[in-house]
């Protein structure tokens, strides 16, 4: 495995004048679970399109696998697995059907496709149900057997985007067991995108991404740490008063929401004490709570991820618009 | 649809951390670790195969096709056929109608099929599978020729089922015949499929797409002179007759099947007279080359395009 698995330098892409990566940058190391997280519209499935060599980059430069993706587009197609964001089986095939056309059209040995096949379908448990047409599977079902094609021939790197995405929470664990599992098994590098915040937390490192840019990139801990404070939510009898109060006294920014007041502040446990004290305001109820990755999305950004979906949603409407004026896609 | 998850499944889902750790692994089969060779001429041929394969495979499946795509001309040569037959039986010199059109109507049947086989590539690309095929390391234009091919054999299948109904329309079998009744609606059909997917390589919306096939397919089947004879037509159909490529598959293939039939010199020079240009006697040779040649050229067009596509 080359070291690094994928290394990416000033990578841009832009539609139109429309910038959707602006220039991301970063190193994924053999063998990492490496998560882009960032609201719809951030870029993301751009940016694995590019990585993939379905999208040709603006401009900058990237090698998967330790080949570029641009000049030796075959060469990383051989060594990637892919799981798109949208479903792209054939529903008339049954499962063995699919991954041996997937085989057959990655030239892998034909001693080995049968092997290969009956690992892979065990491991997300379709090995019995592979006989079956894939239009009878259920939306859990059909995103297990993608994951599973794409490993058919053993990529070096995995590309999951949005792999859990509309699915139920049990077959959501459940990938994530086949992520640990593959890590432990297979000599294999996984780059995966999401918008759930709790799933960014299983990854090695994550690159937080908003409006094409990469805005933080560590280790979920790491970055944690270093947005420093926690945060208090409090429940008062006079909210209004309760911010006023937060403000003049502490210095500290509050807002109302879901029905009670929050604001980060640093050492939460030390300062409850002095909240009770010093406030005039009687409060009812207080909860502290560690910094999670919304806080840290937040830090960065100023907004939180559910409110920058929102503002991508608008953008896209109107994207979609303008594509249904040219005939063309 | 309903959720049916796997019971072991189920039992691999209770804890999203540490697979292997404290669930019981089910008997996890050994690694087996494969291997992508570079890209090579055999990697394309394979590709190619099994992007027929699939055309097949799913053509077997999809009974109500055949059944559907059978309508059509069944139509024409029974209905229209028999219909027909009583304004026209003092002009066609003893033969019946339906033996006359049965050349063109094998030529509908195999047109109008090969256009849904074409279809199938845009609906690959609304259901996503087409990026499945895009994104593998092998050249696009595998893939083209493996969908035009097999869209060609599925049309020609389809064909045969009507080869079947010859004697119904009184055309003695023989093996020159089926074989080069089916070789002719083989390169009827490629030709027809390598346009539509041309096409599809630009038009993405199946409405669309079908929308646009039936406006040129249908006016290039009723000008070709499927269902009439080519000899004495207005100047300006006469034109339009020669510069329509289904001409040229419609010509030899009722050439072949009057061939093989017993009918007298006169019906022969009315119902089937040779194709002009000019005057010139065009060969049967050279109006199958033609044909050959529409069709690889728009192949030709369909691999720059998808190659030019993202
Ligand atoms: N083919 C395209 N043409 C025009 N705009 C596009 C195209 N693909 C993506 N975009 C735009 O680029 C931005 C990023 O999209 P995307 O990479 O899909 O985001 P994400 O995967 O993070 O949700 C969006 O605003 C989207 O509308
Ligand atoms: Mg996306």
């Amino acid at each position: 495995m080359p070291n690094p698995a994928i290394s990416v330098k000033d990578l841009r892409k832009s539609f139109g004048d429309f910038e959707a990566v602006k220039g991301v940058g970063f190193e994924v190391d053999g063998g990492e679970v490496f998560g882009f997280l960032g609201p719809n519209g951030a870029g993301k499935t751009t940016t694995i399109n590019m990585l993939c060599t379905l999208t040709k980059p603006t401009s900058g430069q990237a090698e998967v696998a330790g080949y570029d993706v641009v000049a030796a587009k075959d060469d990383v197609r051989r060594h990637i697995g892919l799981v798109f964001q949208d479903p792209t089986l054939d529903g008339y095939l049954s499962a063995e059907q699919n991954l041996r056309l997937h085989a057959e059209l990655y030239g892998v040995e034909k001693h080995l496709v049968k092997p290969r096949m009956e690992q892979v379908l065990k491991m997300v448990g379709l090995w019995e149900r592979r006989g079956s047409q894939v239009l009878t599977y259920s939306g859990g079902m059909r995103r297990r057997l993608e994951i599973a094609r794409g490993l058919m021939h053993s990529p070096r790197v995995l590309f999951l985007d949005e792999p859990t995405i509309g699915l139920d929470p049990q077959t959501r664990s459940s990938i994530w067991g086949y992520i640990r599992q593959l890590q432990q098994q297979e000599e294999i590098t996984i780059f995966m995108t999401t918008h759930y915040m709790d799933e960014a937390e299983f990854c090695g490192r994550i690159a937080i991404m908003d409006g094409g840019e990469i805005v933080a990139l560590d280790t979920p801990a790491a970055l944690k740490e270093a947005v420093g404070a926690d945060r208090l939510r409090i429940e008062t009898a006079d909210d209004e008063r309760a911010i006023g109060e937060l403000g003049e006294r502490f210095g500290l920014e509050a807002t109302v929401s879901e029905g009670a007041v929050s604001f980060a502040v640093a050492d939460g446990e030390e300062f409850v004490p002095r909240l009770f004290a010093e406030m005039n305001v009687p409060i009812k109820a207080v909860s502290l709570s560690r910094p999670t990755l919304d806080d840290v999305f937040m830090s960065h950004t100023g907004s939180t991820i559910r409110d920058a979906e929102e503002s991508s949603a608008k953008n896209r409407n109107r994207a979609a618009l303008q594509a249904m004026g040219g005939a063309r896609r | 649809m309903s959720e049916r998850p796997e019971p072991r499944a189920m039992a691999s889902t209770t804890e999203p951390l540490p697979a292997g750790a404290g669930a019981p692994a089910p008997a996890s089969p050994p690694t087996v670790e494969v291997r992508v060779p570079p890209r090579s001429w055999r990697s394309e041929v394979r590709a190619v195969k099994i992007v027929w394969h699939r055309e097949l495979i799913r053509f077997q499946k999809d009974r109500m096709r055949i059944v559907t795509s059978l309508v059509q001309p069944l139509l024409f040569l029974f209905v229209l056929g028999a219909g027909l037959q009583q304004l026209s039986a003092a002009s066609t010199h003893g033969v019946e109608l339906k033996t006359f059109i049965y050349p063109g109507v094998l030529c509908i049947s195999v047109m109008f099929t090969a256009m849904f086989s074409a279809a199938s590539i845009v609906w690959d690309r609304e259901f996503g599978f087409l990026r499945e095929m895009m994104v593998a390391p092998v050249r696009r234009s595998s893939i083209v020729v493996g969908k035009v091919l097999g869209g060609a054999t599925v049309a020609s299948f389809q064909g045969l089922i009507l080869l079947a109904l010859a004697w119904a329309v009184h055309v003695p079998y023989s093996l020159t015949l089926v074989v080069g009744v089916f070789a002719l609606q083989l390169l009827l059909a490629f030709s027809i499929t390598a346009f539509g997917v041309m096409i599809a390589a630009r038009i993405t919306q199946i409405q669309s797409f079908m929308g646009v096939m039936q406006m040129i397919v249908t006016p290039m089947f009723f000008i070709s002179g499927a269902l009439f004879p080519s000899g004495d037509l207005p100047n300006w159909l006469a034109v339009l007759n020669r510069l329509d490529p289904i001409t040229y598959a419609v010509t030899p293939m009722r050439t072949l099947i009057f061939n093989h039939l017993d009918i007298s010199a006169e019906a022969n020079k009315v119902l089937n007279p040779p194709i002009t240009w000019f005057g010139w006697e065009v060969p049967i040779a050279l109006q199958i080359f033609t044909v050959f040649a529409l069709g690889m050229i728009m192949l030709g067009i369909a691999i720059v395009e998808f190659n030019a596509g993202d």
